[in-house]
Parts: C-alpha cells; sequence; structure tokens
C-alpha cells in the first residue's frame, strides 16, 4: 500500500496497561485503529480481547496509557468521547421496554427531540430487519432479533466509531452468517471505523481489513488480514490463524458454478454463489495443495496449476510447511519422505496445484486493501 | 365457638356499617404506614443504589449491616426511637413521643434497611455489563444510575411489598413510642392488641380482618403488576 492511500489514524493507542489484581492483563505498547476500516481482534478466550475494546471504548481506565482520539487526548471521564462511539457486547442488554425504545435509548440520552426519534428510529430498524418488531416488548426477542436490536440502538446514534464484543457468538450458525452479512453491508455503506472481537476465524475474515492477533494480553500480530494469515509472525499466530493461504481477489468471471478470480500475481479457479466483479477472499488449506518437481502435470482433475519457487520449508513436527512464490504465497504441507523423494529445498523450482473445489470462498462487498 | 361466630359478625357489622372509630384506626394505620414506606423507599432505593454501584473499603461490612438491618426487631427499633425520643433524649426537643409522627420516625427505621436490601440486591442482579452499555450508549453518571434504577423497577416492587407489609402488621414498635392514645396514636396492630386484652374478641377479629384484607390487597395489586410485566 502506498503512503497516499493509507487511511488516516483514527483512533491511536499509547502505552496501554491493564491489570486486574495485581496482575497485567492487558499489555499494548501501540496501536493505531485505521479511518474507515475495520479491525478484527481475534485470539483464544482470556487473551485480553475484552478488555481491550472496554479499554478503547473509554469505558476502563487503564493503569496506564493514553487514547488519542483524531489526535486529541481522550479527556477525564471520556464523557465526551463516549458520545462518539457505540458498543455492542456479546449479550443484547436490552432494556425492558419496546424495540423502538430500546433503539432511541443512545438519542434520549442526547437529549434528541421526539420529532427527530421518530425520524431515524425507523430507518434503523428497518436496516437491521427489526422494523416489524417495533412495538415488541424487547424480552420478547429471540436471540437474532435482540442482536439486531442492539446494533440498530449502537448505529442510529452515527457513532463515529463502533466496537463489537464477540457480538455474534451467541447466536446459532444461520442467524449469525445472515446477522453478519447485514452488519458488513451497514459497515461498508456508512465506511463506519469498527474494532470487533471474535474467536471465529471465518467472522474475522468476512467482516475485518485489519488483523490483530491476541494472545495474554498482547498483540501478537497486527496487519493486513491477508498478510496475517499467510505469514503469521511466530508459532502462536500460525497456529491459531495461520492454516489457510488467504488470497484477496475480484471475480473475473463465473460460469457453470466455476468462477475465476484476479488475485495478486494471478488468476485462481473456484467453486461458488458469486458475482461478476465482486471482491472474495480464497483460502486454501496447506493439506489441499499437491507440489511436484514435473512440469505442469498432464491429465489433472486441479484446475488450479502454477509454477512456483519455494522460498521457506518450515519443519512442523510430522510435516513441513513450504511457502511457495507463485507470483503470490501458497503454503503446501508436505511429508518429510516427500520432502527427500522430490529433493525439495529452498530456491527450487516447483509446481503447485489444487482443486477449484478445495477452495473456501468468503465473499465481500469490497476489495480489502492490502 | 359462638364467641368466633358472634365476633365474625360483630366484625362484618363494624366493616359495612364503616363505624367510625374502626374507620379512623384504619385511615391512620394506611397514613402511618404509607407515609414510612414512602420515607424508607426514599432513603432506601438511594443508599441501595449507591452501595450497589460503588466499590470502597469497607463495602463488605456496610452490606453486611445492611442485610442484619432487614431483620432489625420491632421492639428494639422501638426501645431506641423512645429513648432518642425521650424529653431528655438527644431528640426530645421535638416533642414528638407518642403522636403518630413518632410511629412513622420508627416505622421508616424498621422498612428502611429492608428497601435498601432489597435494592441492593437487584441493581446487582442486573447484567454485569449493563452498566457500561449505558455509559457507552453516552449517559452521565446520573442518567446511567437513573436507568439501572429503571431497569430494576420490577424487583424494586418487592422492596415495596416488603417495607409496607412489614410495618403495617408491626406492633412493637408502635405501641412503644405512639402509646395507643385513643383516636389520636390508635393504630389496627396497637387497637388489636389492646381490645383483646379487654376480651373484646369481637372489634379485634374486625380489625384483624382489616388488617389483612389491606395486606392482602396491597401486595394483590403490587403482584399482579409484576407478574403482568415479567418476561414471557
Amino acid at each position: 500500500m502506498t503512503p497516499e492511500t493509507m487511511p488516516e489514524v483514527l483512533l491511536k493507542a499509547e502505552n496501554l496497561l491493564v491489570r486486574r489484581g495485581g496482575v497485567t492483563v492487558l499489555d499494548i505498547p501501540a496501536l493505531d485503529v485505521l479511518s474507515g476500516q475495520v479491525l478484527a481482534l481475534i485470539g483464544p478466550n482470556g487473551a485480553g480481547k475484552s478488555t481491550l475494546l472496554l479499554t478503547l471504548a473509554g469505558l476502563l481506565k487503564p493503569a496506564r496509557g493514553s487514547l488519542l482520539f483524531r489526535g486529541e487526548k481522550i479527556g477525564n471521564g471520556g464523557f465526551d468521547y463516549r458520545r462518539r462511539i457505540a458498543m455492542v457486547f456479546q449479550e443484547p442488554l436490552l432494556f425492558d421496554a419496546t424495540v423502538f425504545d430500546n433503539v432511541a435509548a443512545g438519542l434520549k440520552i442526547r437529549g434528541i427531540g421526539r420529532a427527530e426519534i421518530g425520524r431515524t428510529v425507523p430507518e434503523y430498524l428497518e436496516r437491521f430487519g427489526v422494523g416489524h418488531l417495533a412495538k415488541r416488548s424487547a424480552r420478547k426477542l429471540s436471540g437474532g432479533e435482540a442482536q439486531r436490536t442492539s446494533l440498530a440502538r449502537a448505529f442510529v446514534t452515527k457513532p463515529e466509531i463502533v466496537f463489537l464484543d464477540e457480538p455474534f457468538s451467541s447466536l446459532d450458525p444461520p442467524t449469525r452468517d445472515a446477522l453478519i452479512g447485514d452488519l458488513e453491508q451497514i459497515l461498508r455503506e456508512t465506511h463506519t471505523t469498527a474494532v470487533a472481537s471474535t474467536h471465529d476465524q471465518m467472522e474475522a475474515l468476512r467482516l475485518a481489513d485489519r488483523l490483530a492477533v491476541m494472545n495474554g494480553g498482547k498483540i501478537a500480530q497486527i496487519g493486513p488480514v491477508a498478510e496475517v494469515m499467510n505469514r503469521p509472525a511466530d508459532k502462536f499466530v500460525a497456529s491459531f490463524v495461520g492454516v489457510e493461504t488467504v488470497l484477496p481477489g475480484r471475480v473475473l468471471s463465473v460460469s457453470d458454478g466455476v468462477f475465476v478470480a484476479a488475485v495478486e500475481g494471478g488468476e485462481i479457479q473456484a467453486v461458488g454463489h458469486v458475482r461478476t466483479g465482486e471482491g472474495v477472499l480464497c483460502c486454501i488449506r496447506p493439506e489441499h495443495v499437491t507440489l511436484s518437481t514435473n512440469a505442469p502435470p498432464l491429465g489433472t482433475s486441479a484446475r488450479n496449476v502454477f509454477s512456483g519457487i519455494i522460498r521457506t520449508i518450515t519443519p512442523l513436527g510430522l510435516f513441513h510447511r513450504v511457502r511457495v512464490d507463485c507470483g503470490f504465497d501458497l503454503v503446501a504441507y508436505v511429508t518429510r519422505q516427500s520432502l527427500e523423494e522430490l529433493l525439495l529445498q529452498e530456491g527450487k523450482s516447483v509446481t503447485a496445484s489444487f482443486k477449484a473445489t478445495a477452495v473456501h470462498v468468503i465473499r465481500r462487498g469490497a476489495l480489502p486493501p492490502g | 365457638m359462638d364467641l368466633i361466630l358472634e365476633g365474625i359478625l360483630k366484625a362484618f357489622y363494624l366493616i359495612f356499617t364503616l363505624d367510625k372509630e374502626v374507620l379512623g384506626i384504619t385511615l391512620l394505620s394506611l397514613k402511618v404506614s404509607g407515609t414510612a414506606t414512602l420515607i424508607s423507599l426514599f432513603i432506601g432505593i438511594s443508599v441501595g443504589t449507591a452501595v450497589a454501584l460503588a466499590r470502597f473499603p469497607g463495602r463488605q461490612l456496610v452490606v453486611s449491616l445492611i442485610n442484619t438491618g432487614m431483620g432489625l426487631p420491632p421492639v428494639v427499633v422501638g426501645l431506641f426511637v423512645t429513648i432518642f425520643l425521650w424529653r431528655n433524649g438527644p431528640l426530645g426537643f421535638l416533642e414528638i413521643l407518642y403522636t403518630p409522627t413518632a410511629i412513622i420516625l420508627a416505622q421508616a427505621v424498621i422498612a428502611t434497611p429492608i428497601v435498601t436490601g432489597i435494592t441492593l440486591a437487584s441493581i446487582q442482579h442486573l447484567p454485569a455489563n449493563l452498566r457500561l452499555q449505558i455509559l457507552a450508549l453516552g449517559a452521565t453518571r446520573v442518567q446511567m444510575v437513573w436507568l439501572l434504577v429503571k431497569e430494576a423497577r420490577l424487583p424494586l416492587l418487592a422492596a415495596v411489598m416488603a417495607g409496607f407489609g412489614g410495618i403495617i402488621s408491626e406492633v412493637g414498635a408502635s405501641i412503644m413510642v405512639g402509646g395507643n392514645i385513643r383516636g389520636y396514636s390508635r393504630v389496627l396492630t396497637t387497637a388489636t392488641v389492646m381490645e383483646t386484652g379487654r376480651g373484646n374478641f369481637d372489634v379485634a377479629i374486625a380489625l384483624s380482618v382489616i388488617l389483612m384484607l389491606l395486606a392482602f390487597l396491597v401486595n394483590a395489586i403490587l403482584t399482579q403488576i409484576q407478574q403482568r410485566e415479567r418476561p414471557r
């Protein structure tokens, strides 16, 4: 990414330190949240994702460190700041009132008049698909409806930044899928900056522009999604997210369910319901990638065949992780026996292939930067 | 058996003919206990909410004291209120001993810890993150506290019930600080004690029936509200 296209830093955290009962639970020397982007915090339970979100939202006072919002230090108590943000928790945390009144809560707190509330609230109820439930008591909603209401309540105040703390983790998969789709659309439409925590890799891949992998209260790695996924900085990151090659791309053509996507440095064939021009993430698991030292094999069912050069070989116990540069980076797992038989070594030319059906496709509204 | 039957018949006669003395005693009881409940709600909800939300050294002790206070024996309250209001006691200058005001004071002292304790429990029972969610919606501290109390309104009805129920049927403190003066500081419970002592069972039964009806009515209304708004 060139410096000119680099989005500005909306929220900057410096030297954050949070202690609980004498134990350091969060230690973040520096963190930038970029304007208009979605930053996903991913990591195991207890990694400090929620603590970081609460601290960034000004709801938890760190023992040390400071937050800068649009270059200005967040003042005492952070009251002004809190009126410019919104947060959605794992539990919907709705008030014992109607769906309408719940969504209106943030506006009422800001002293906004009845007329404007009457105009704005229905719009956001519709956006999150709960317009028909406006008069229903929040206590009589399903999990998905409640979380939709909670999201509408957060977005109706037109926050400059939204913090989402595992907002979908208590929902069943179909509900979650639909809701992520809606949220993704709204985030992209409104260019809202967001920080979302999740322990679900697919959720992070769908929503995020940048990914921060957390472990033990620290950020193990942060960067554009594809970079973190494809080039894990250490063993922990690799074990947590680095199991796939993730290639951001754009659909060039679709025929008979098979589509061709342009990725940086090449074209990939994959299977999925996509539209031409749509942004996608192509995820390829290393065990699905075959390496050979021959010229491109004939008579293979693999629709994706690339020539490349081996960049790194990392032993991982029972097998080796081989990173091949085919214009883009492709990771393959190879047994020690194959490694020896094919005389694979760094710098050697190989042919890498995988089937179109081996590509896990994640649809993205827009082409993610990076 | 005749005694009970006659007593009950006489009781209903007194109630349905709106006997002046019985009516007066009933109204005074309602007024005294109602006022005391209001006072205890005002203090109890404020203190209970404050203790529920604040973190300070010795908080545990305060919570224990409040919980102990929920079971204050009325006669002990009566004793201390009497001492305080006694001619040369610390509050003797008020000259309110043996007045309905003294009963209100004593009953408020009994009901306040009950309301405080239930408020404390209700606020603490709200989801832990609700406070943060409200702040994240842009609320000031005052707005946050108000929204939390509003959210706990159903369990707080229990505080009203428990407070009022506890003092309308209380007799020890009322007789000690009120003096059971006819037409002045005589309430349902003190009158019942006296009439029973005199062997006027009919009047005593009438008063008891009214007392039970009152307690039942108040609780029925509150329960109705609570159950209607209850989720699912």
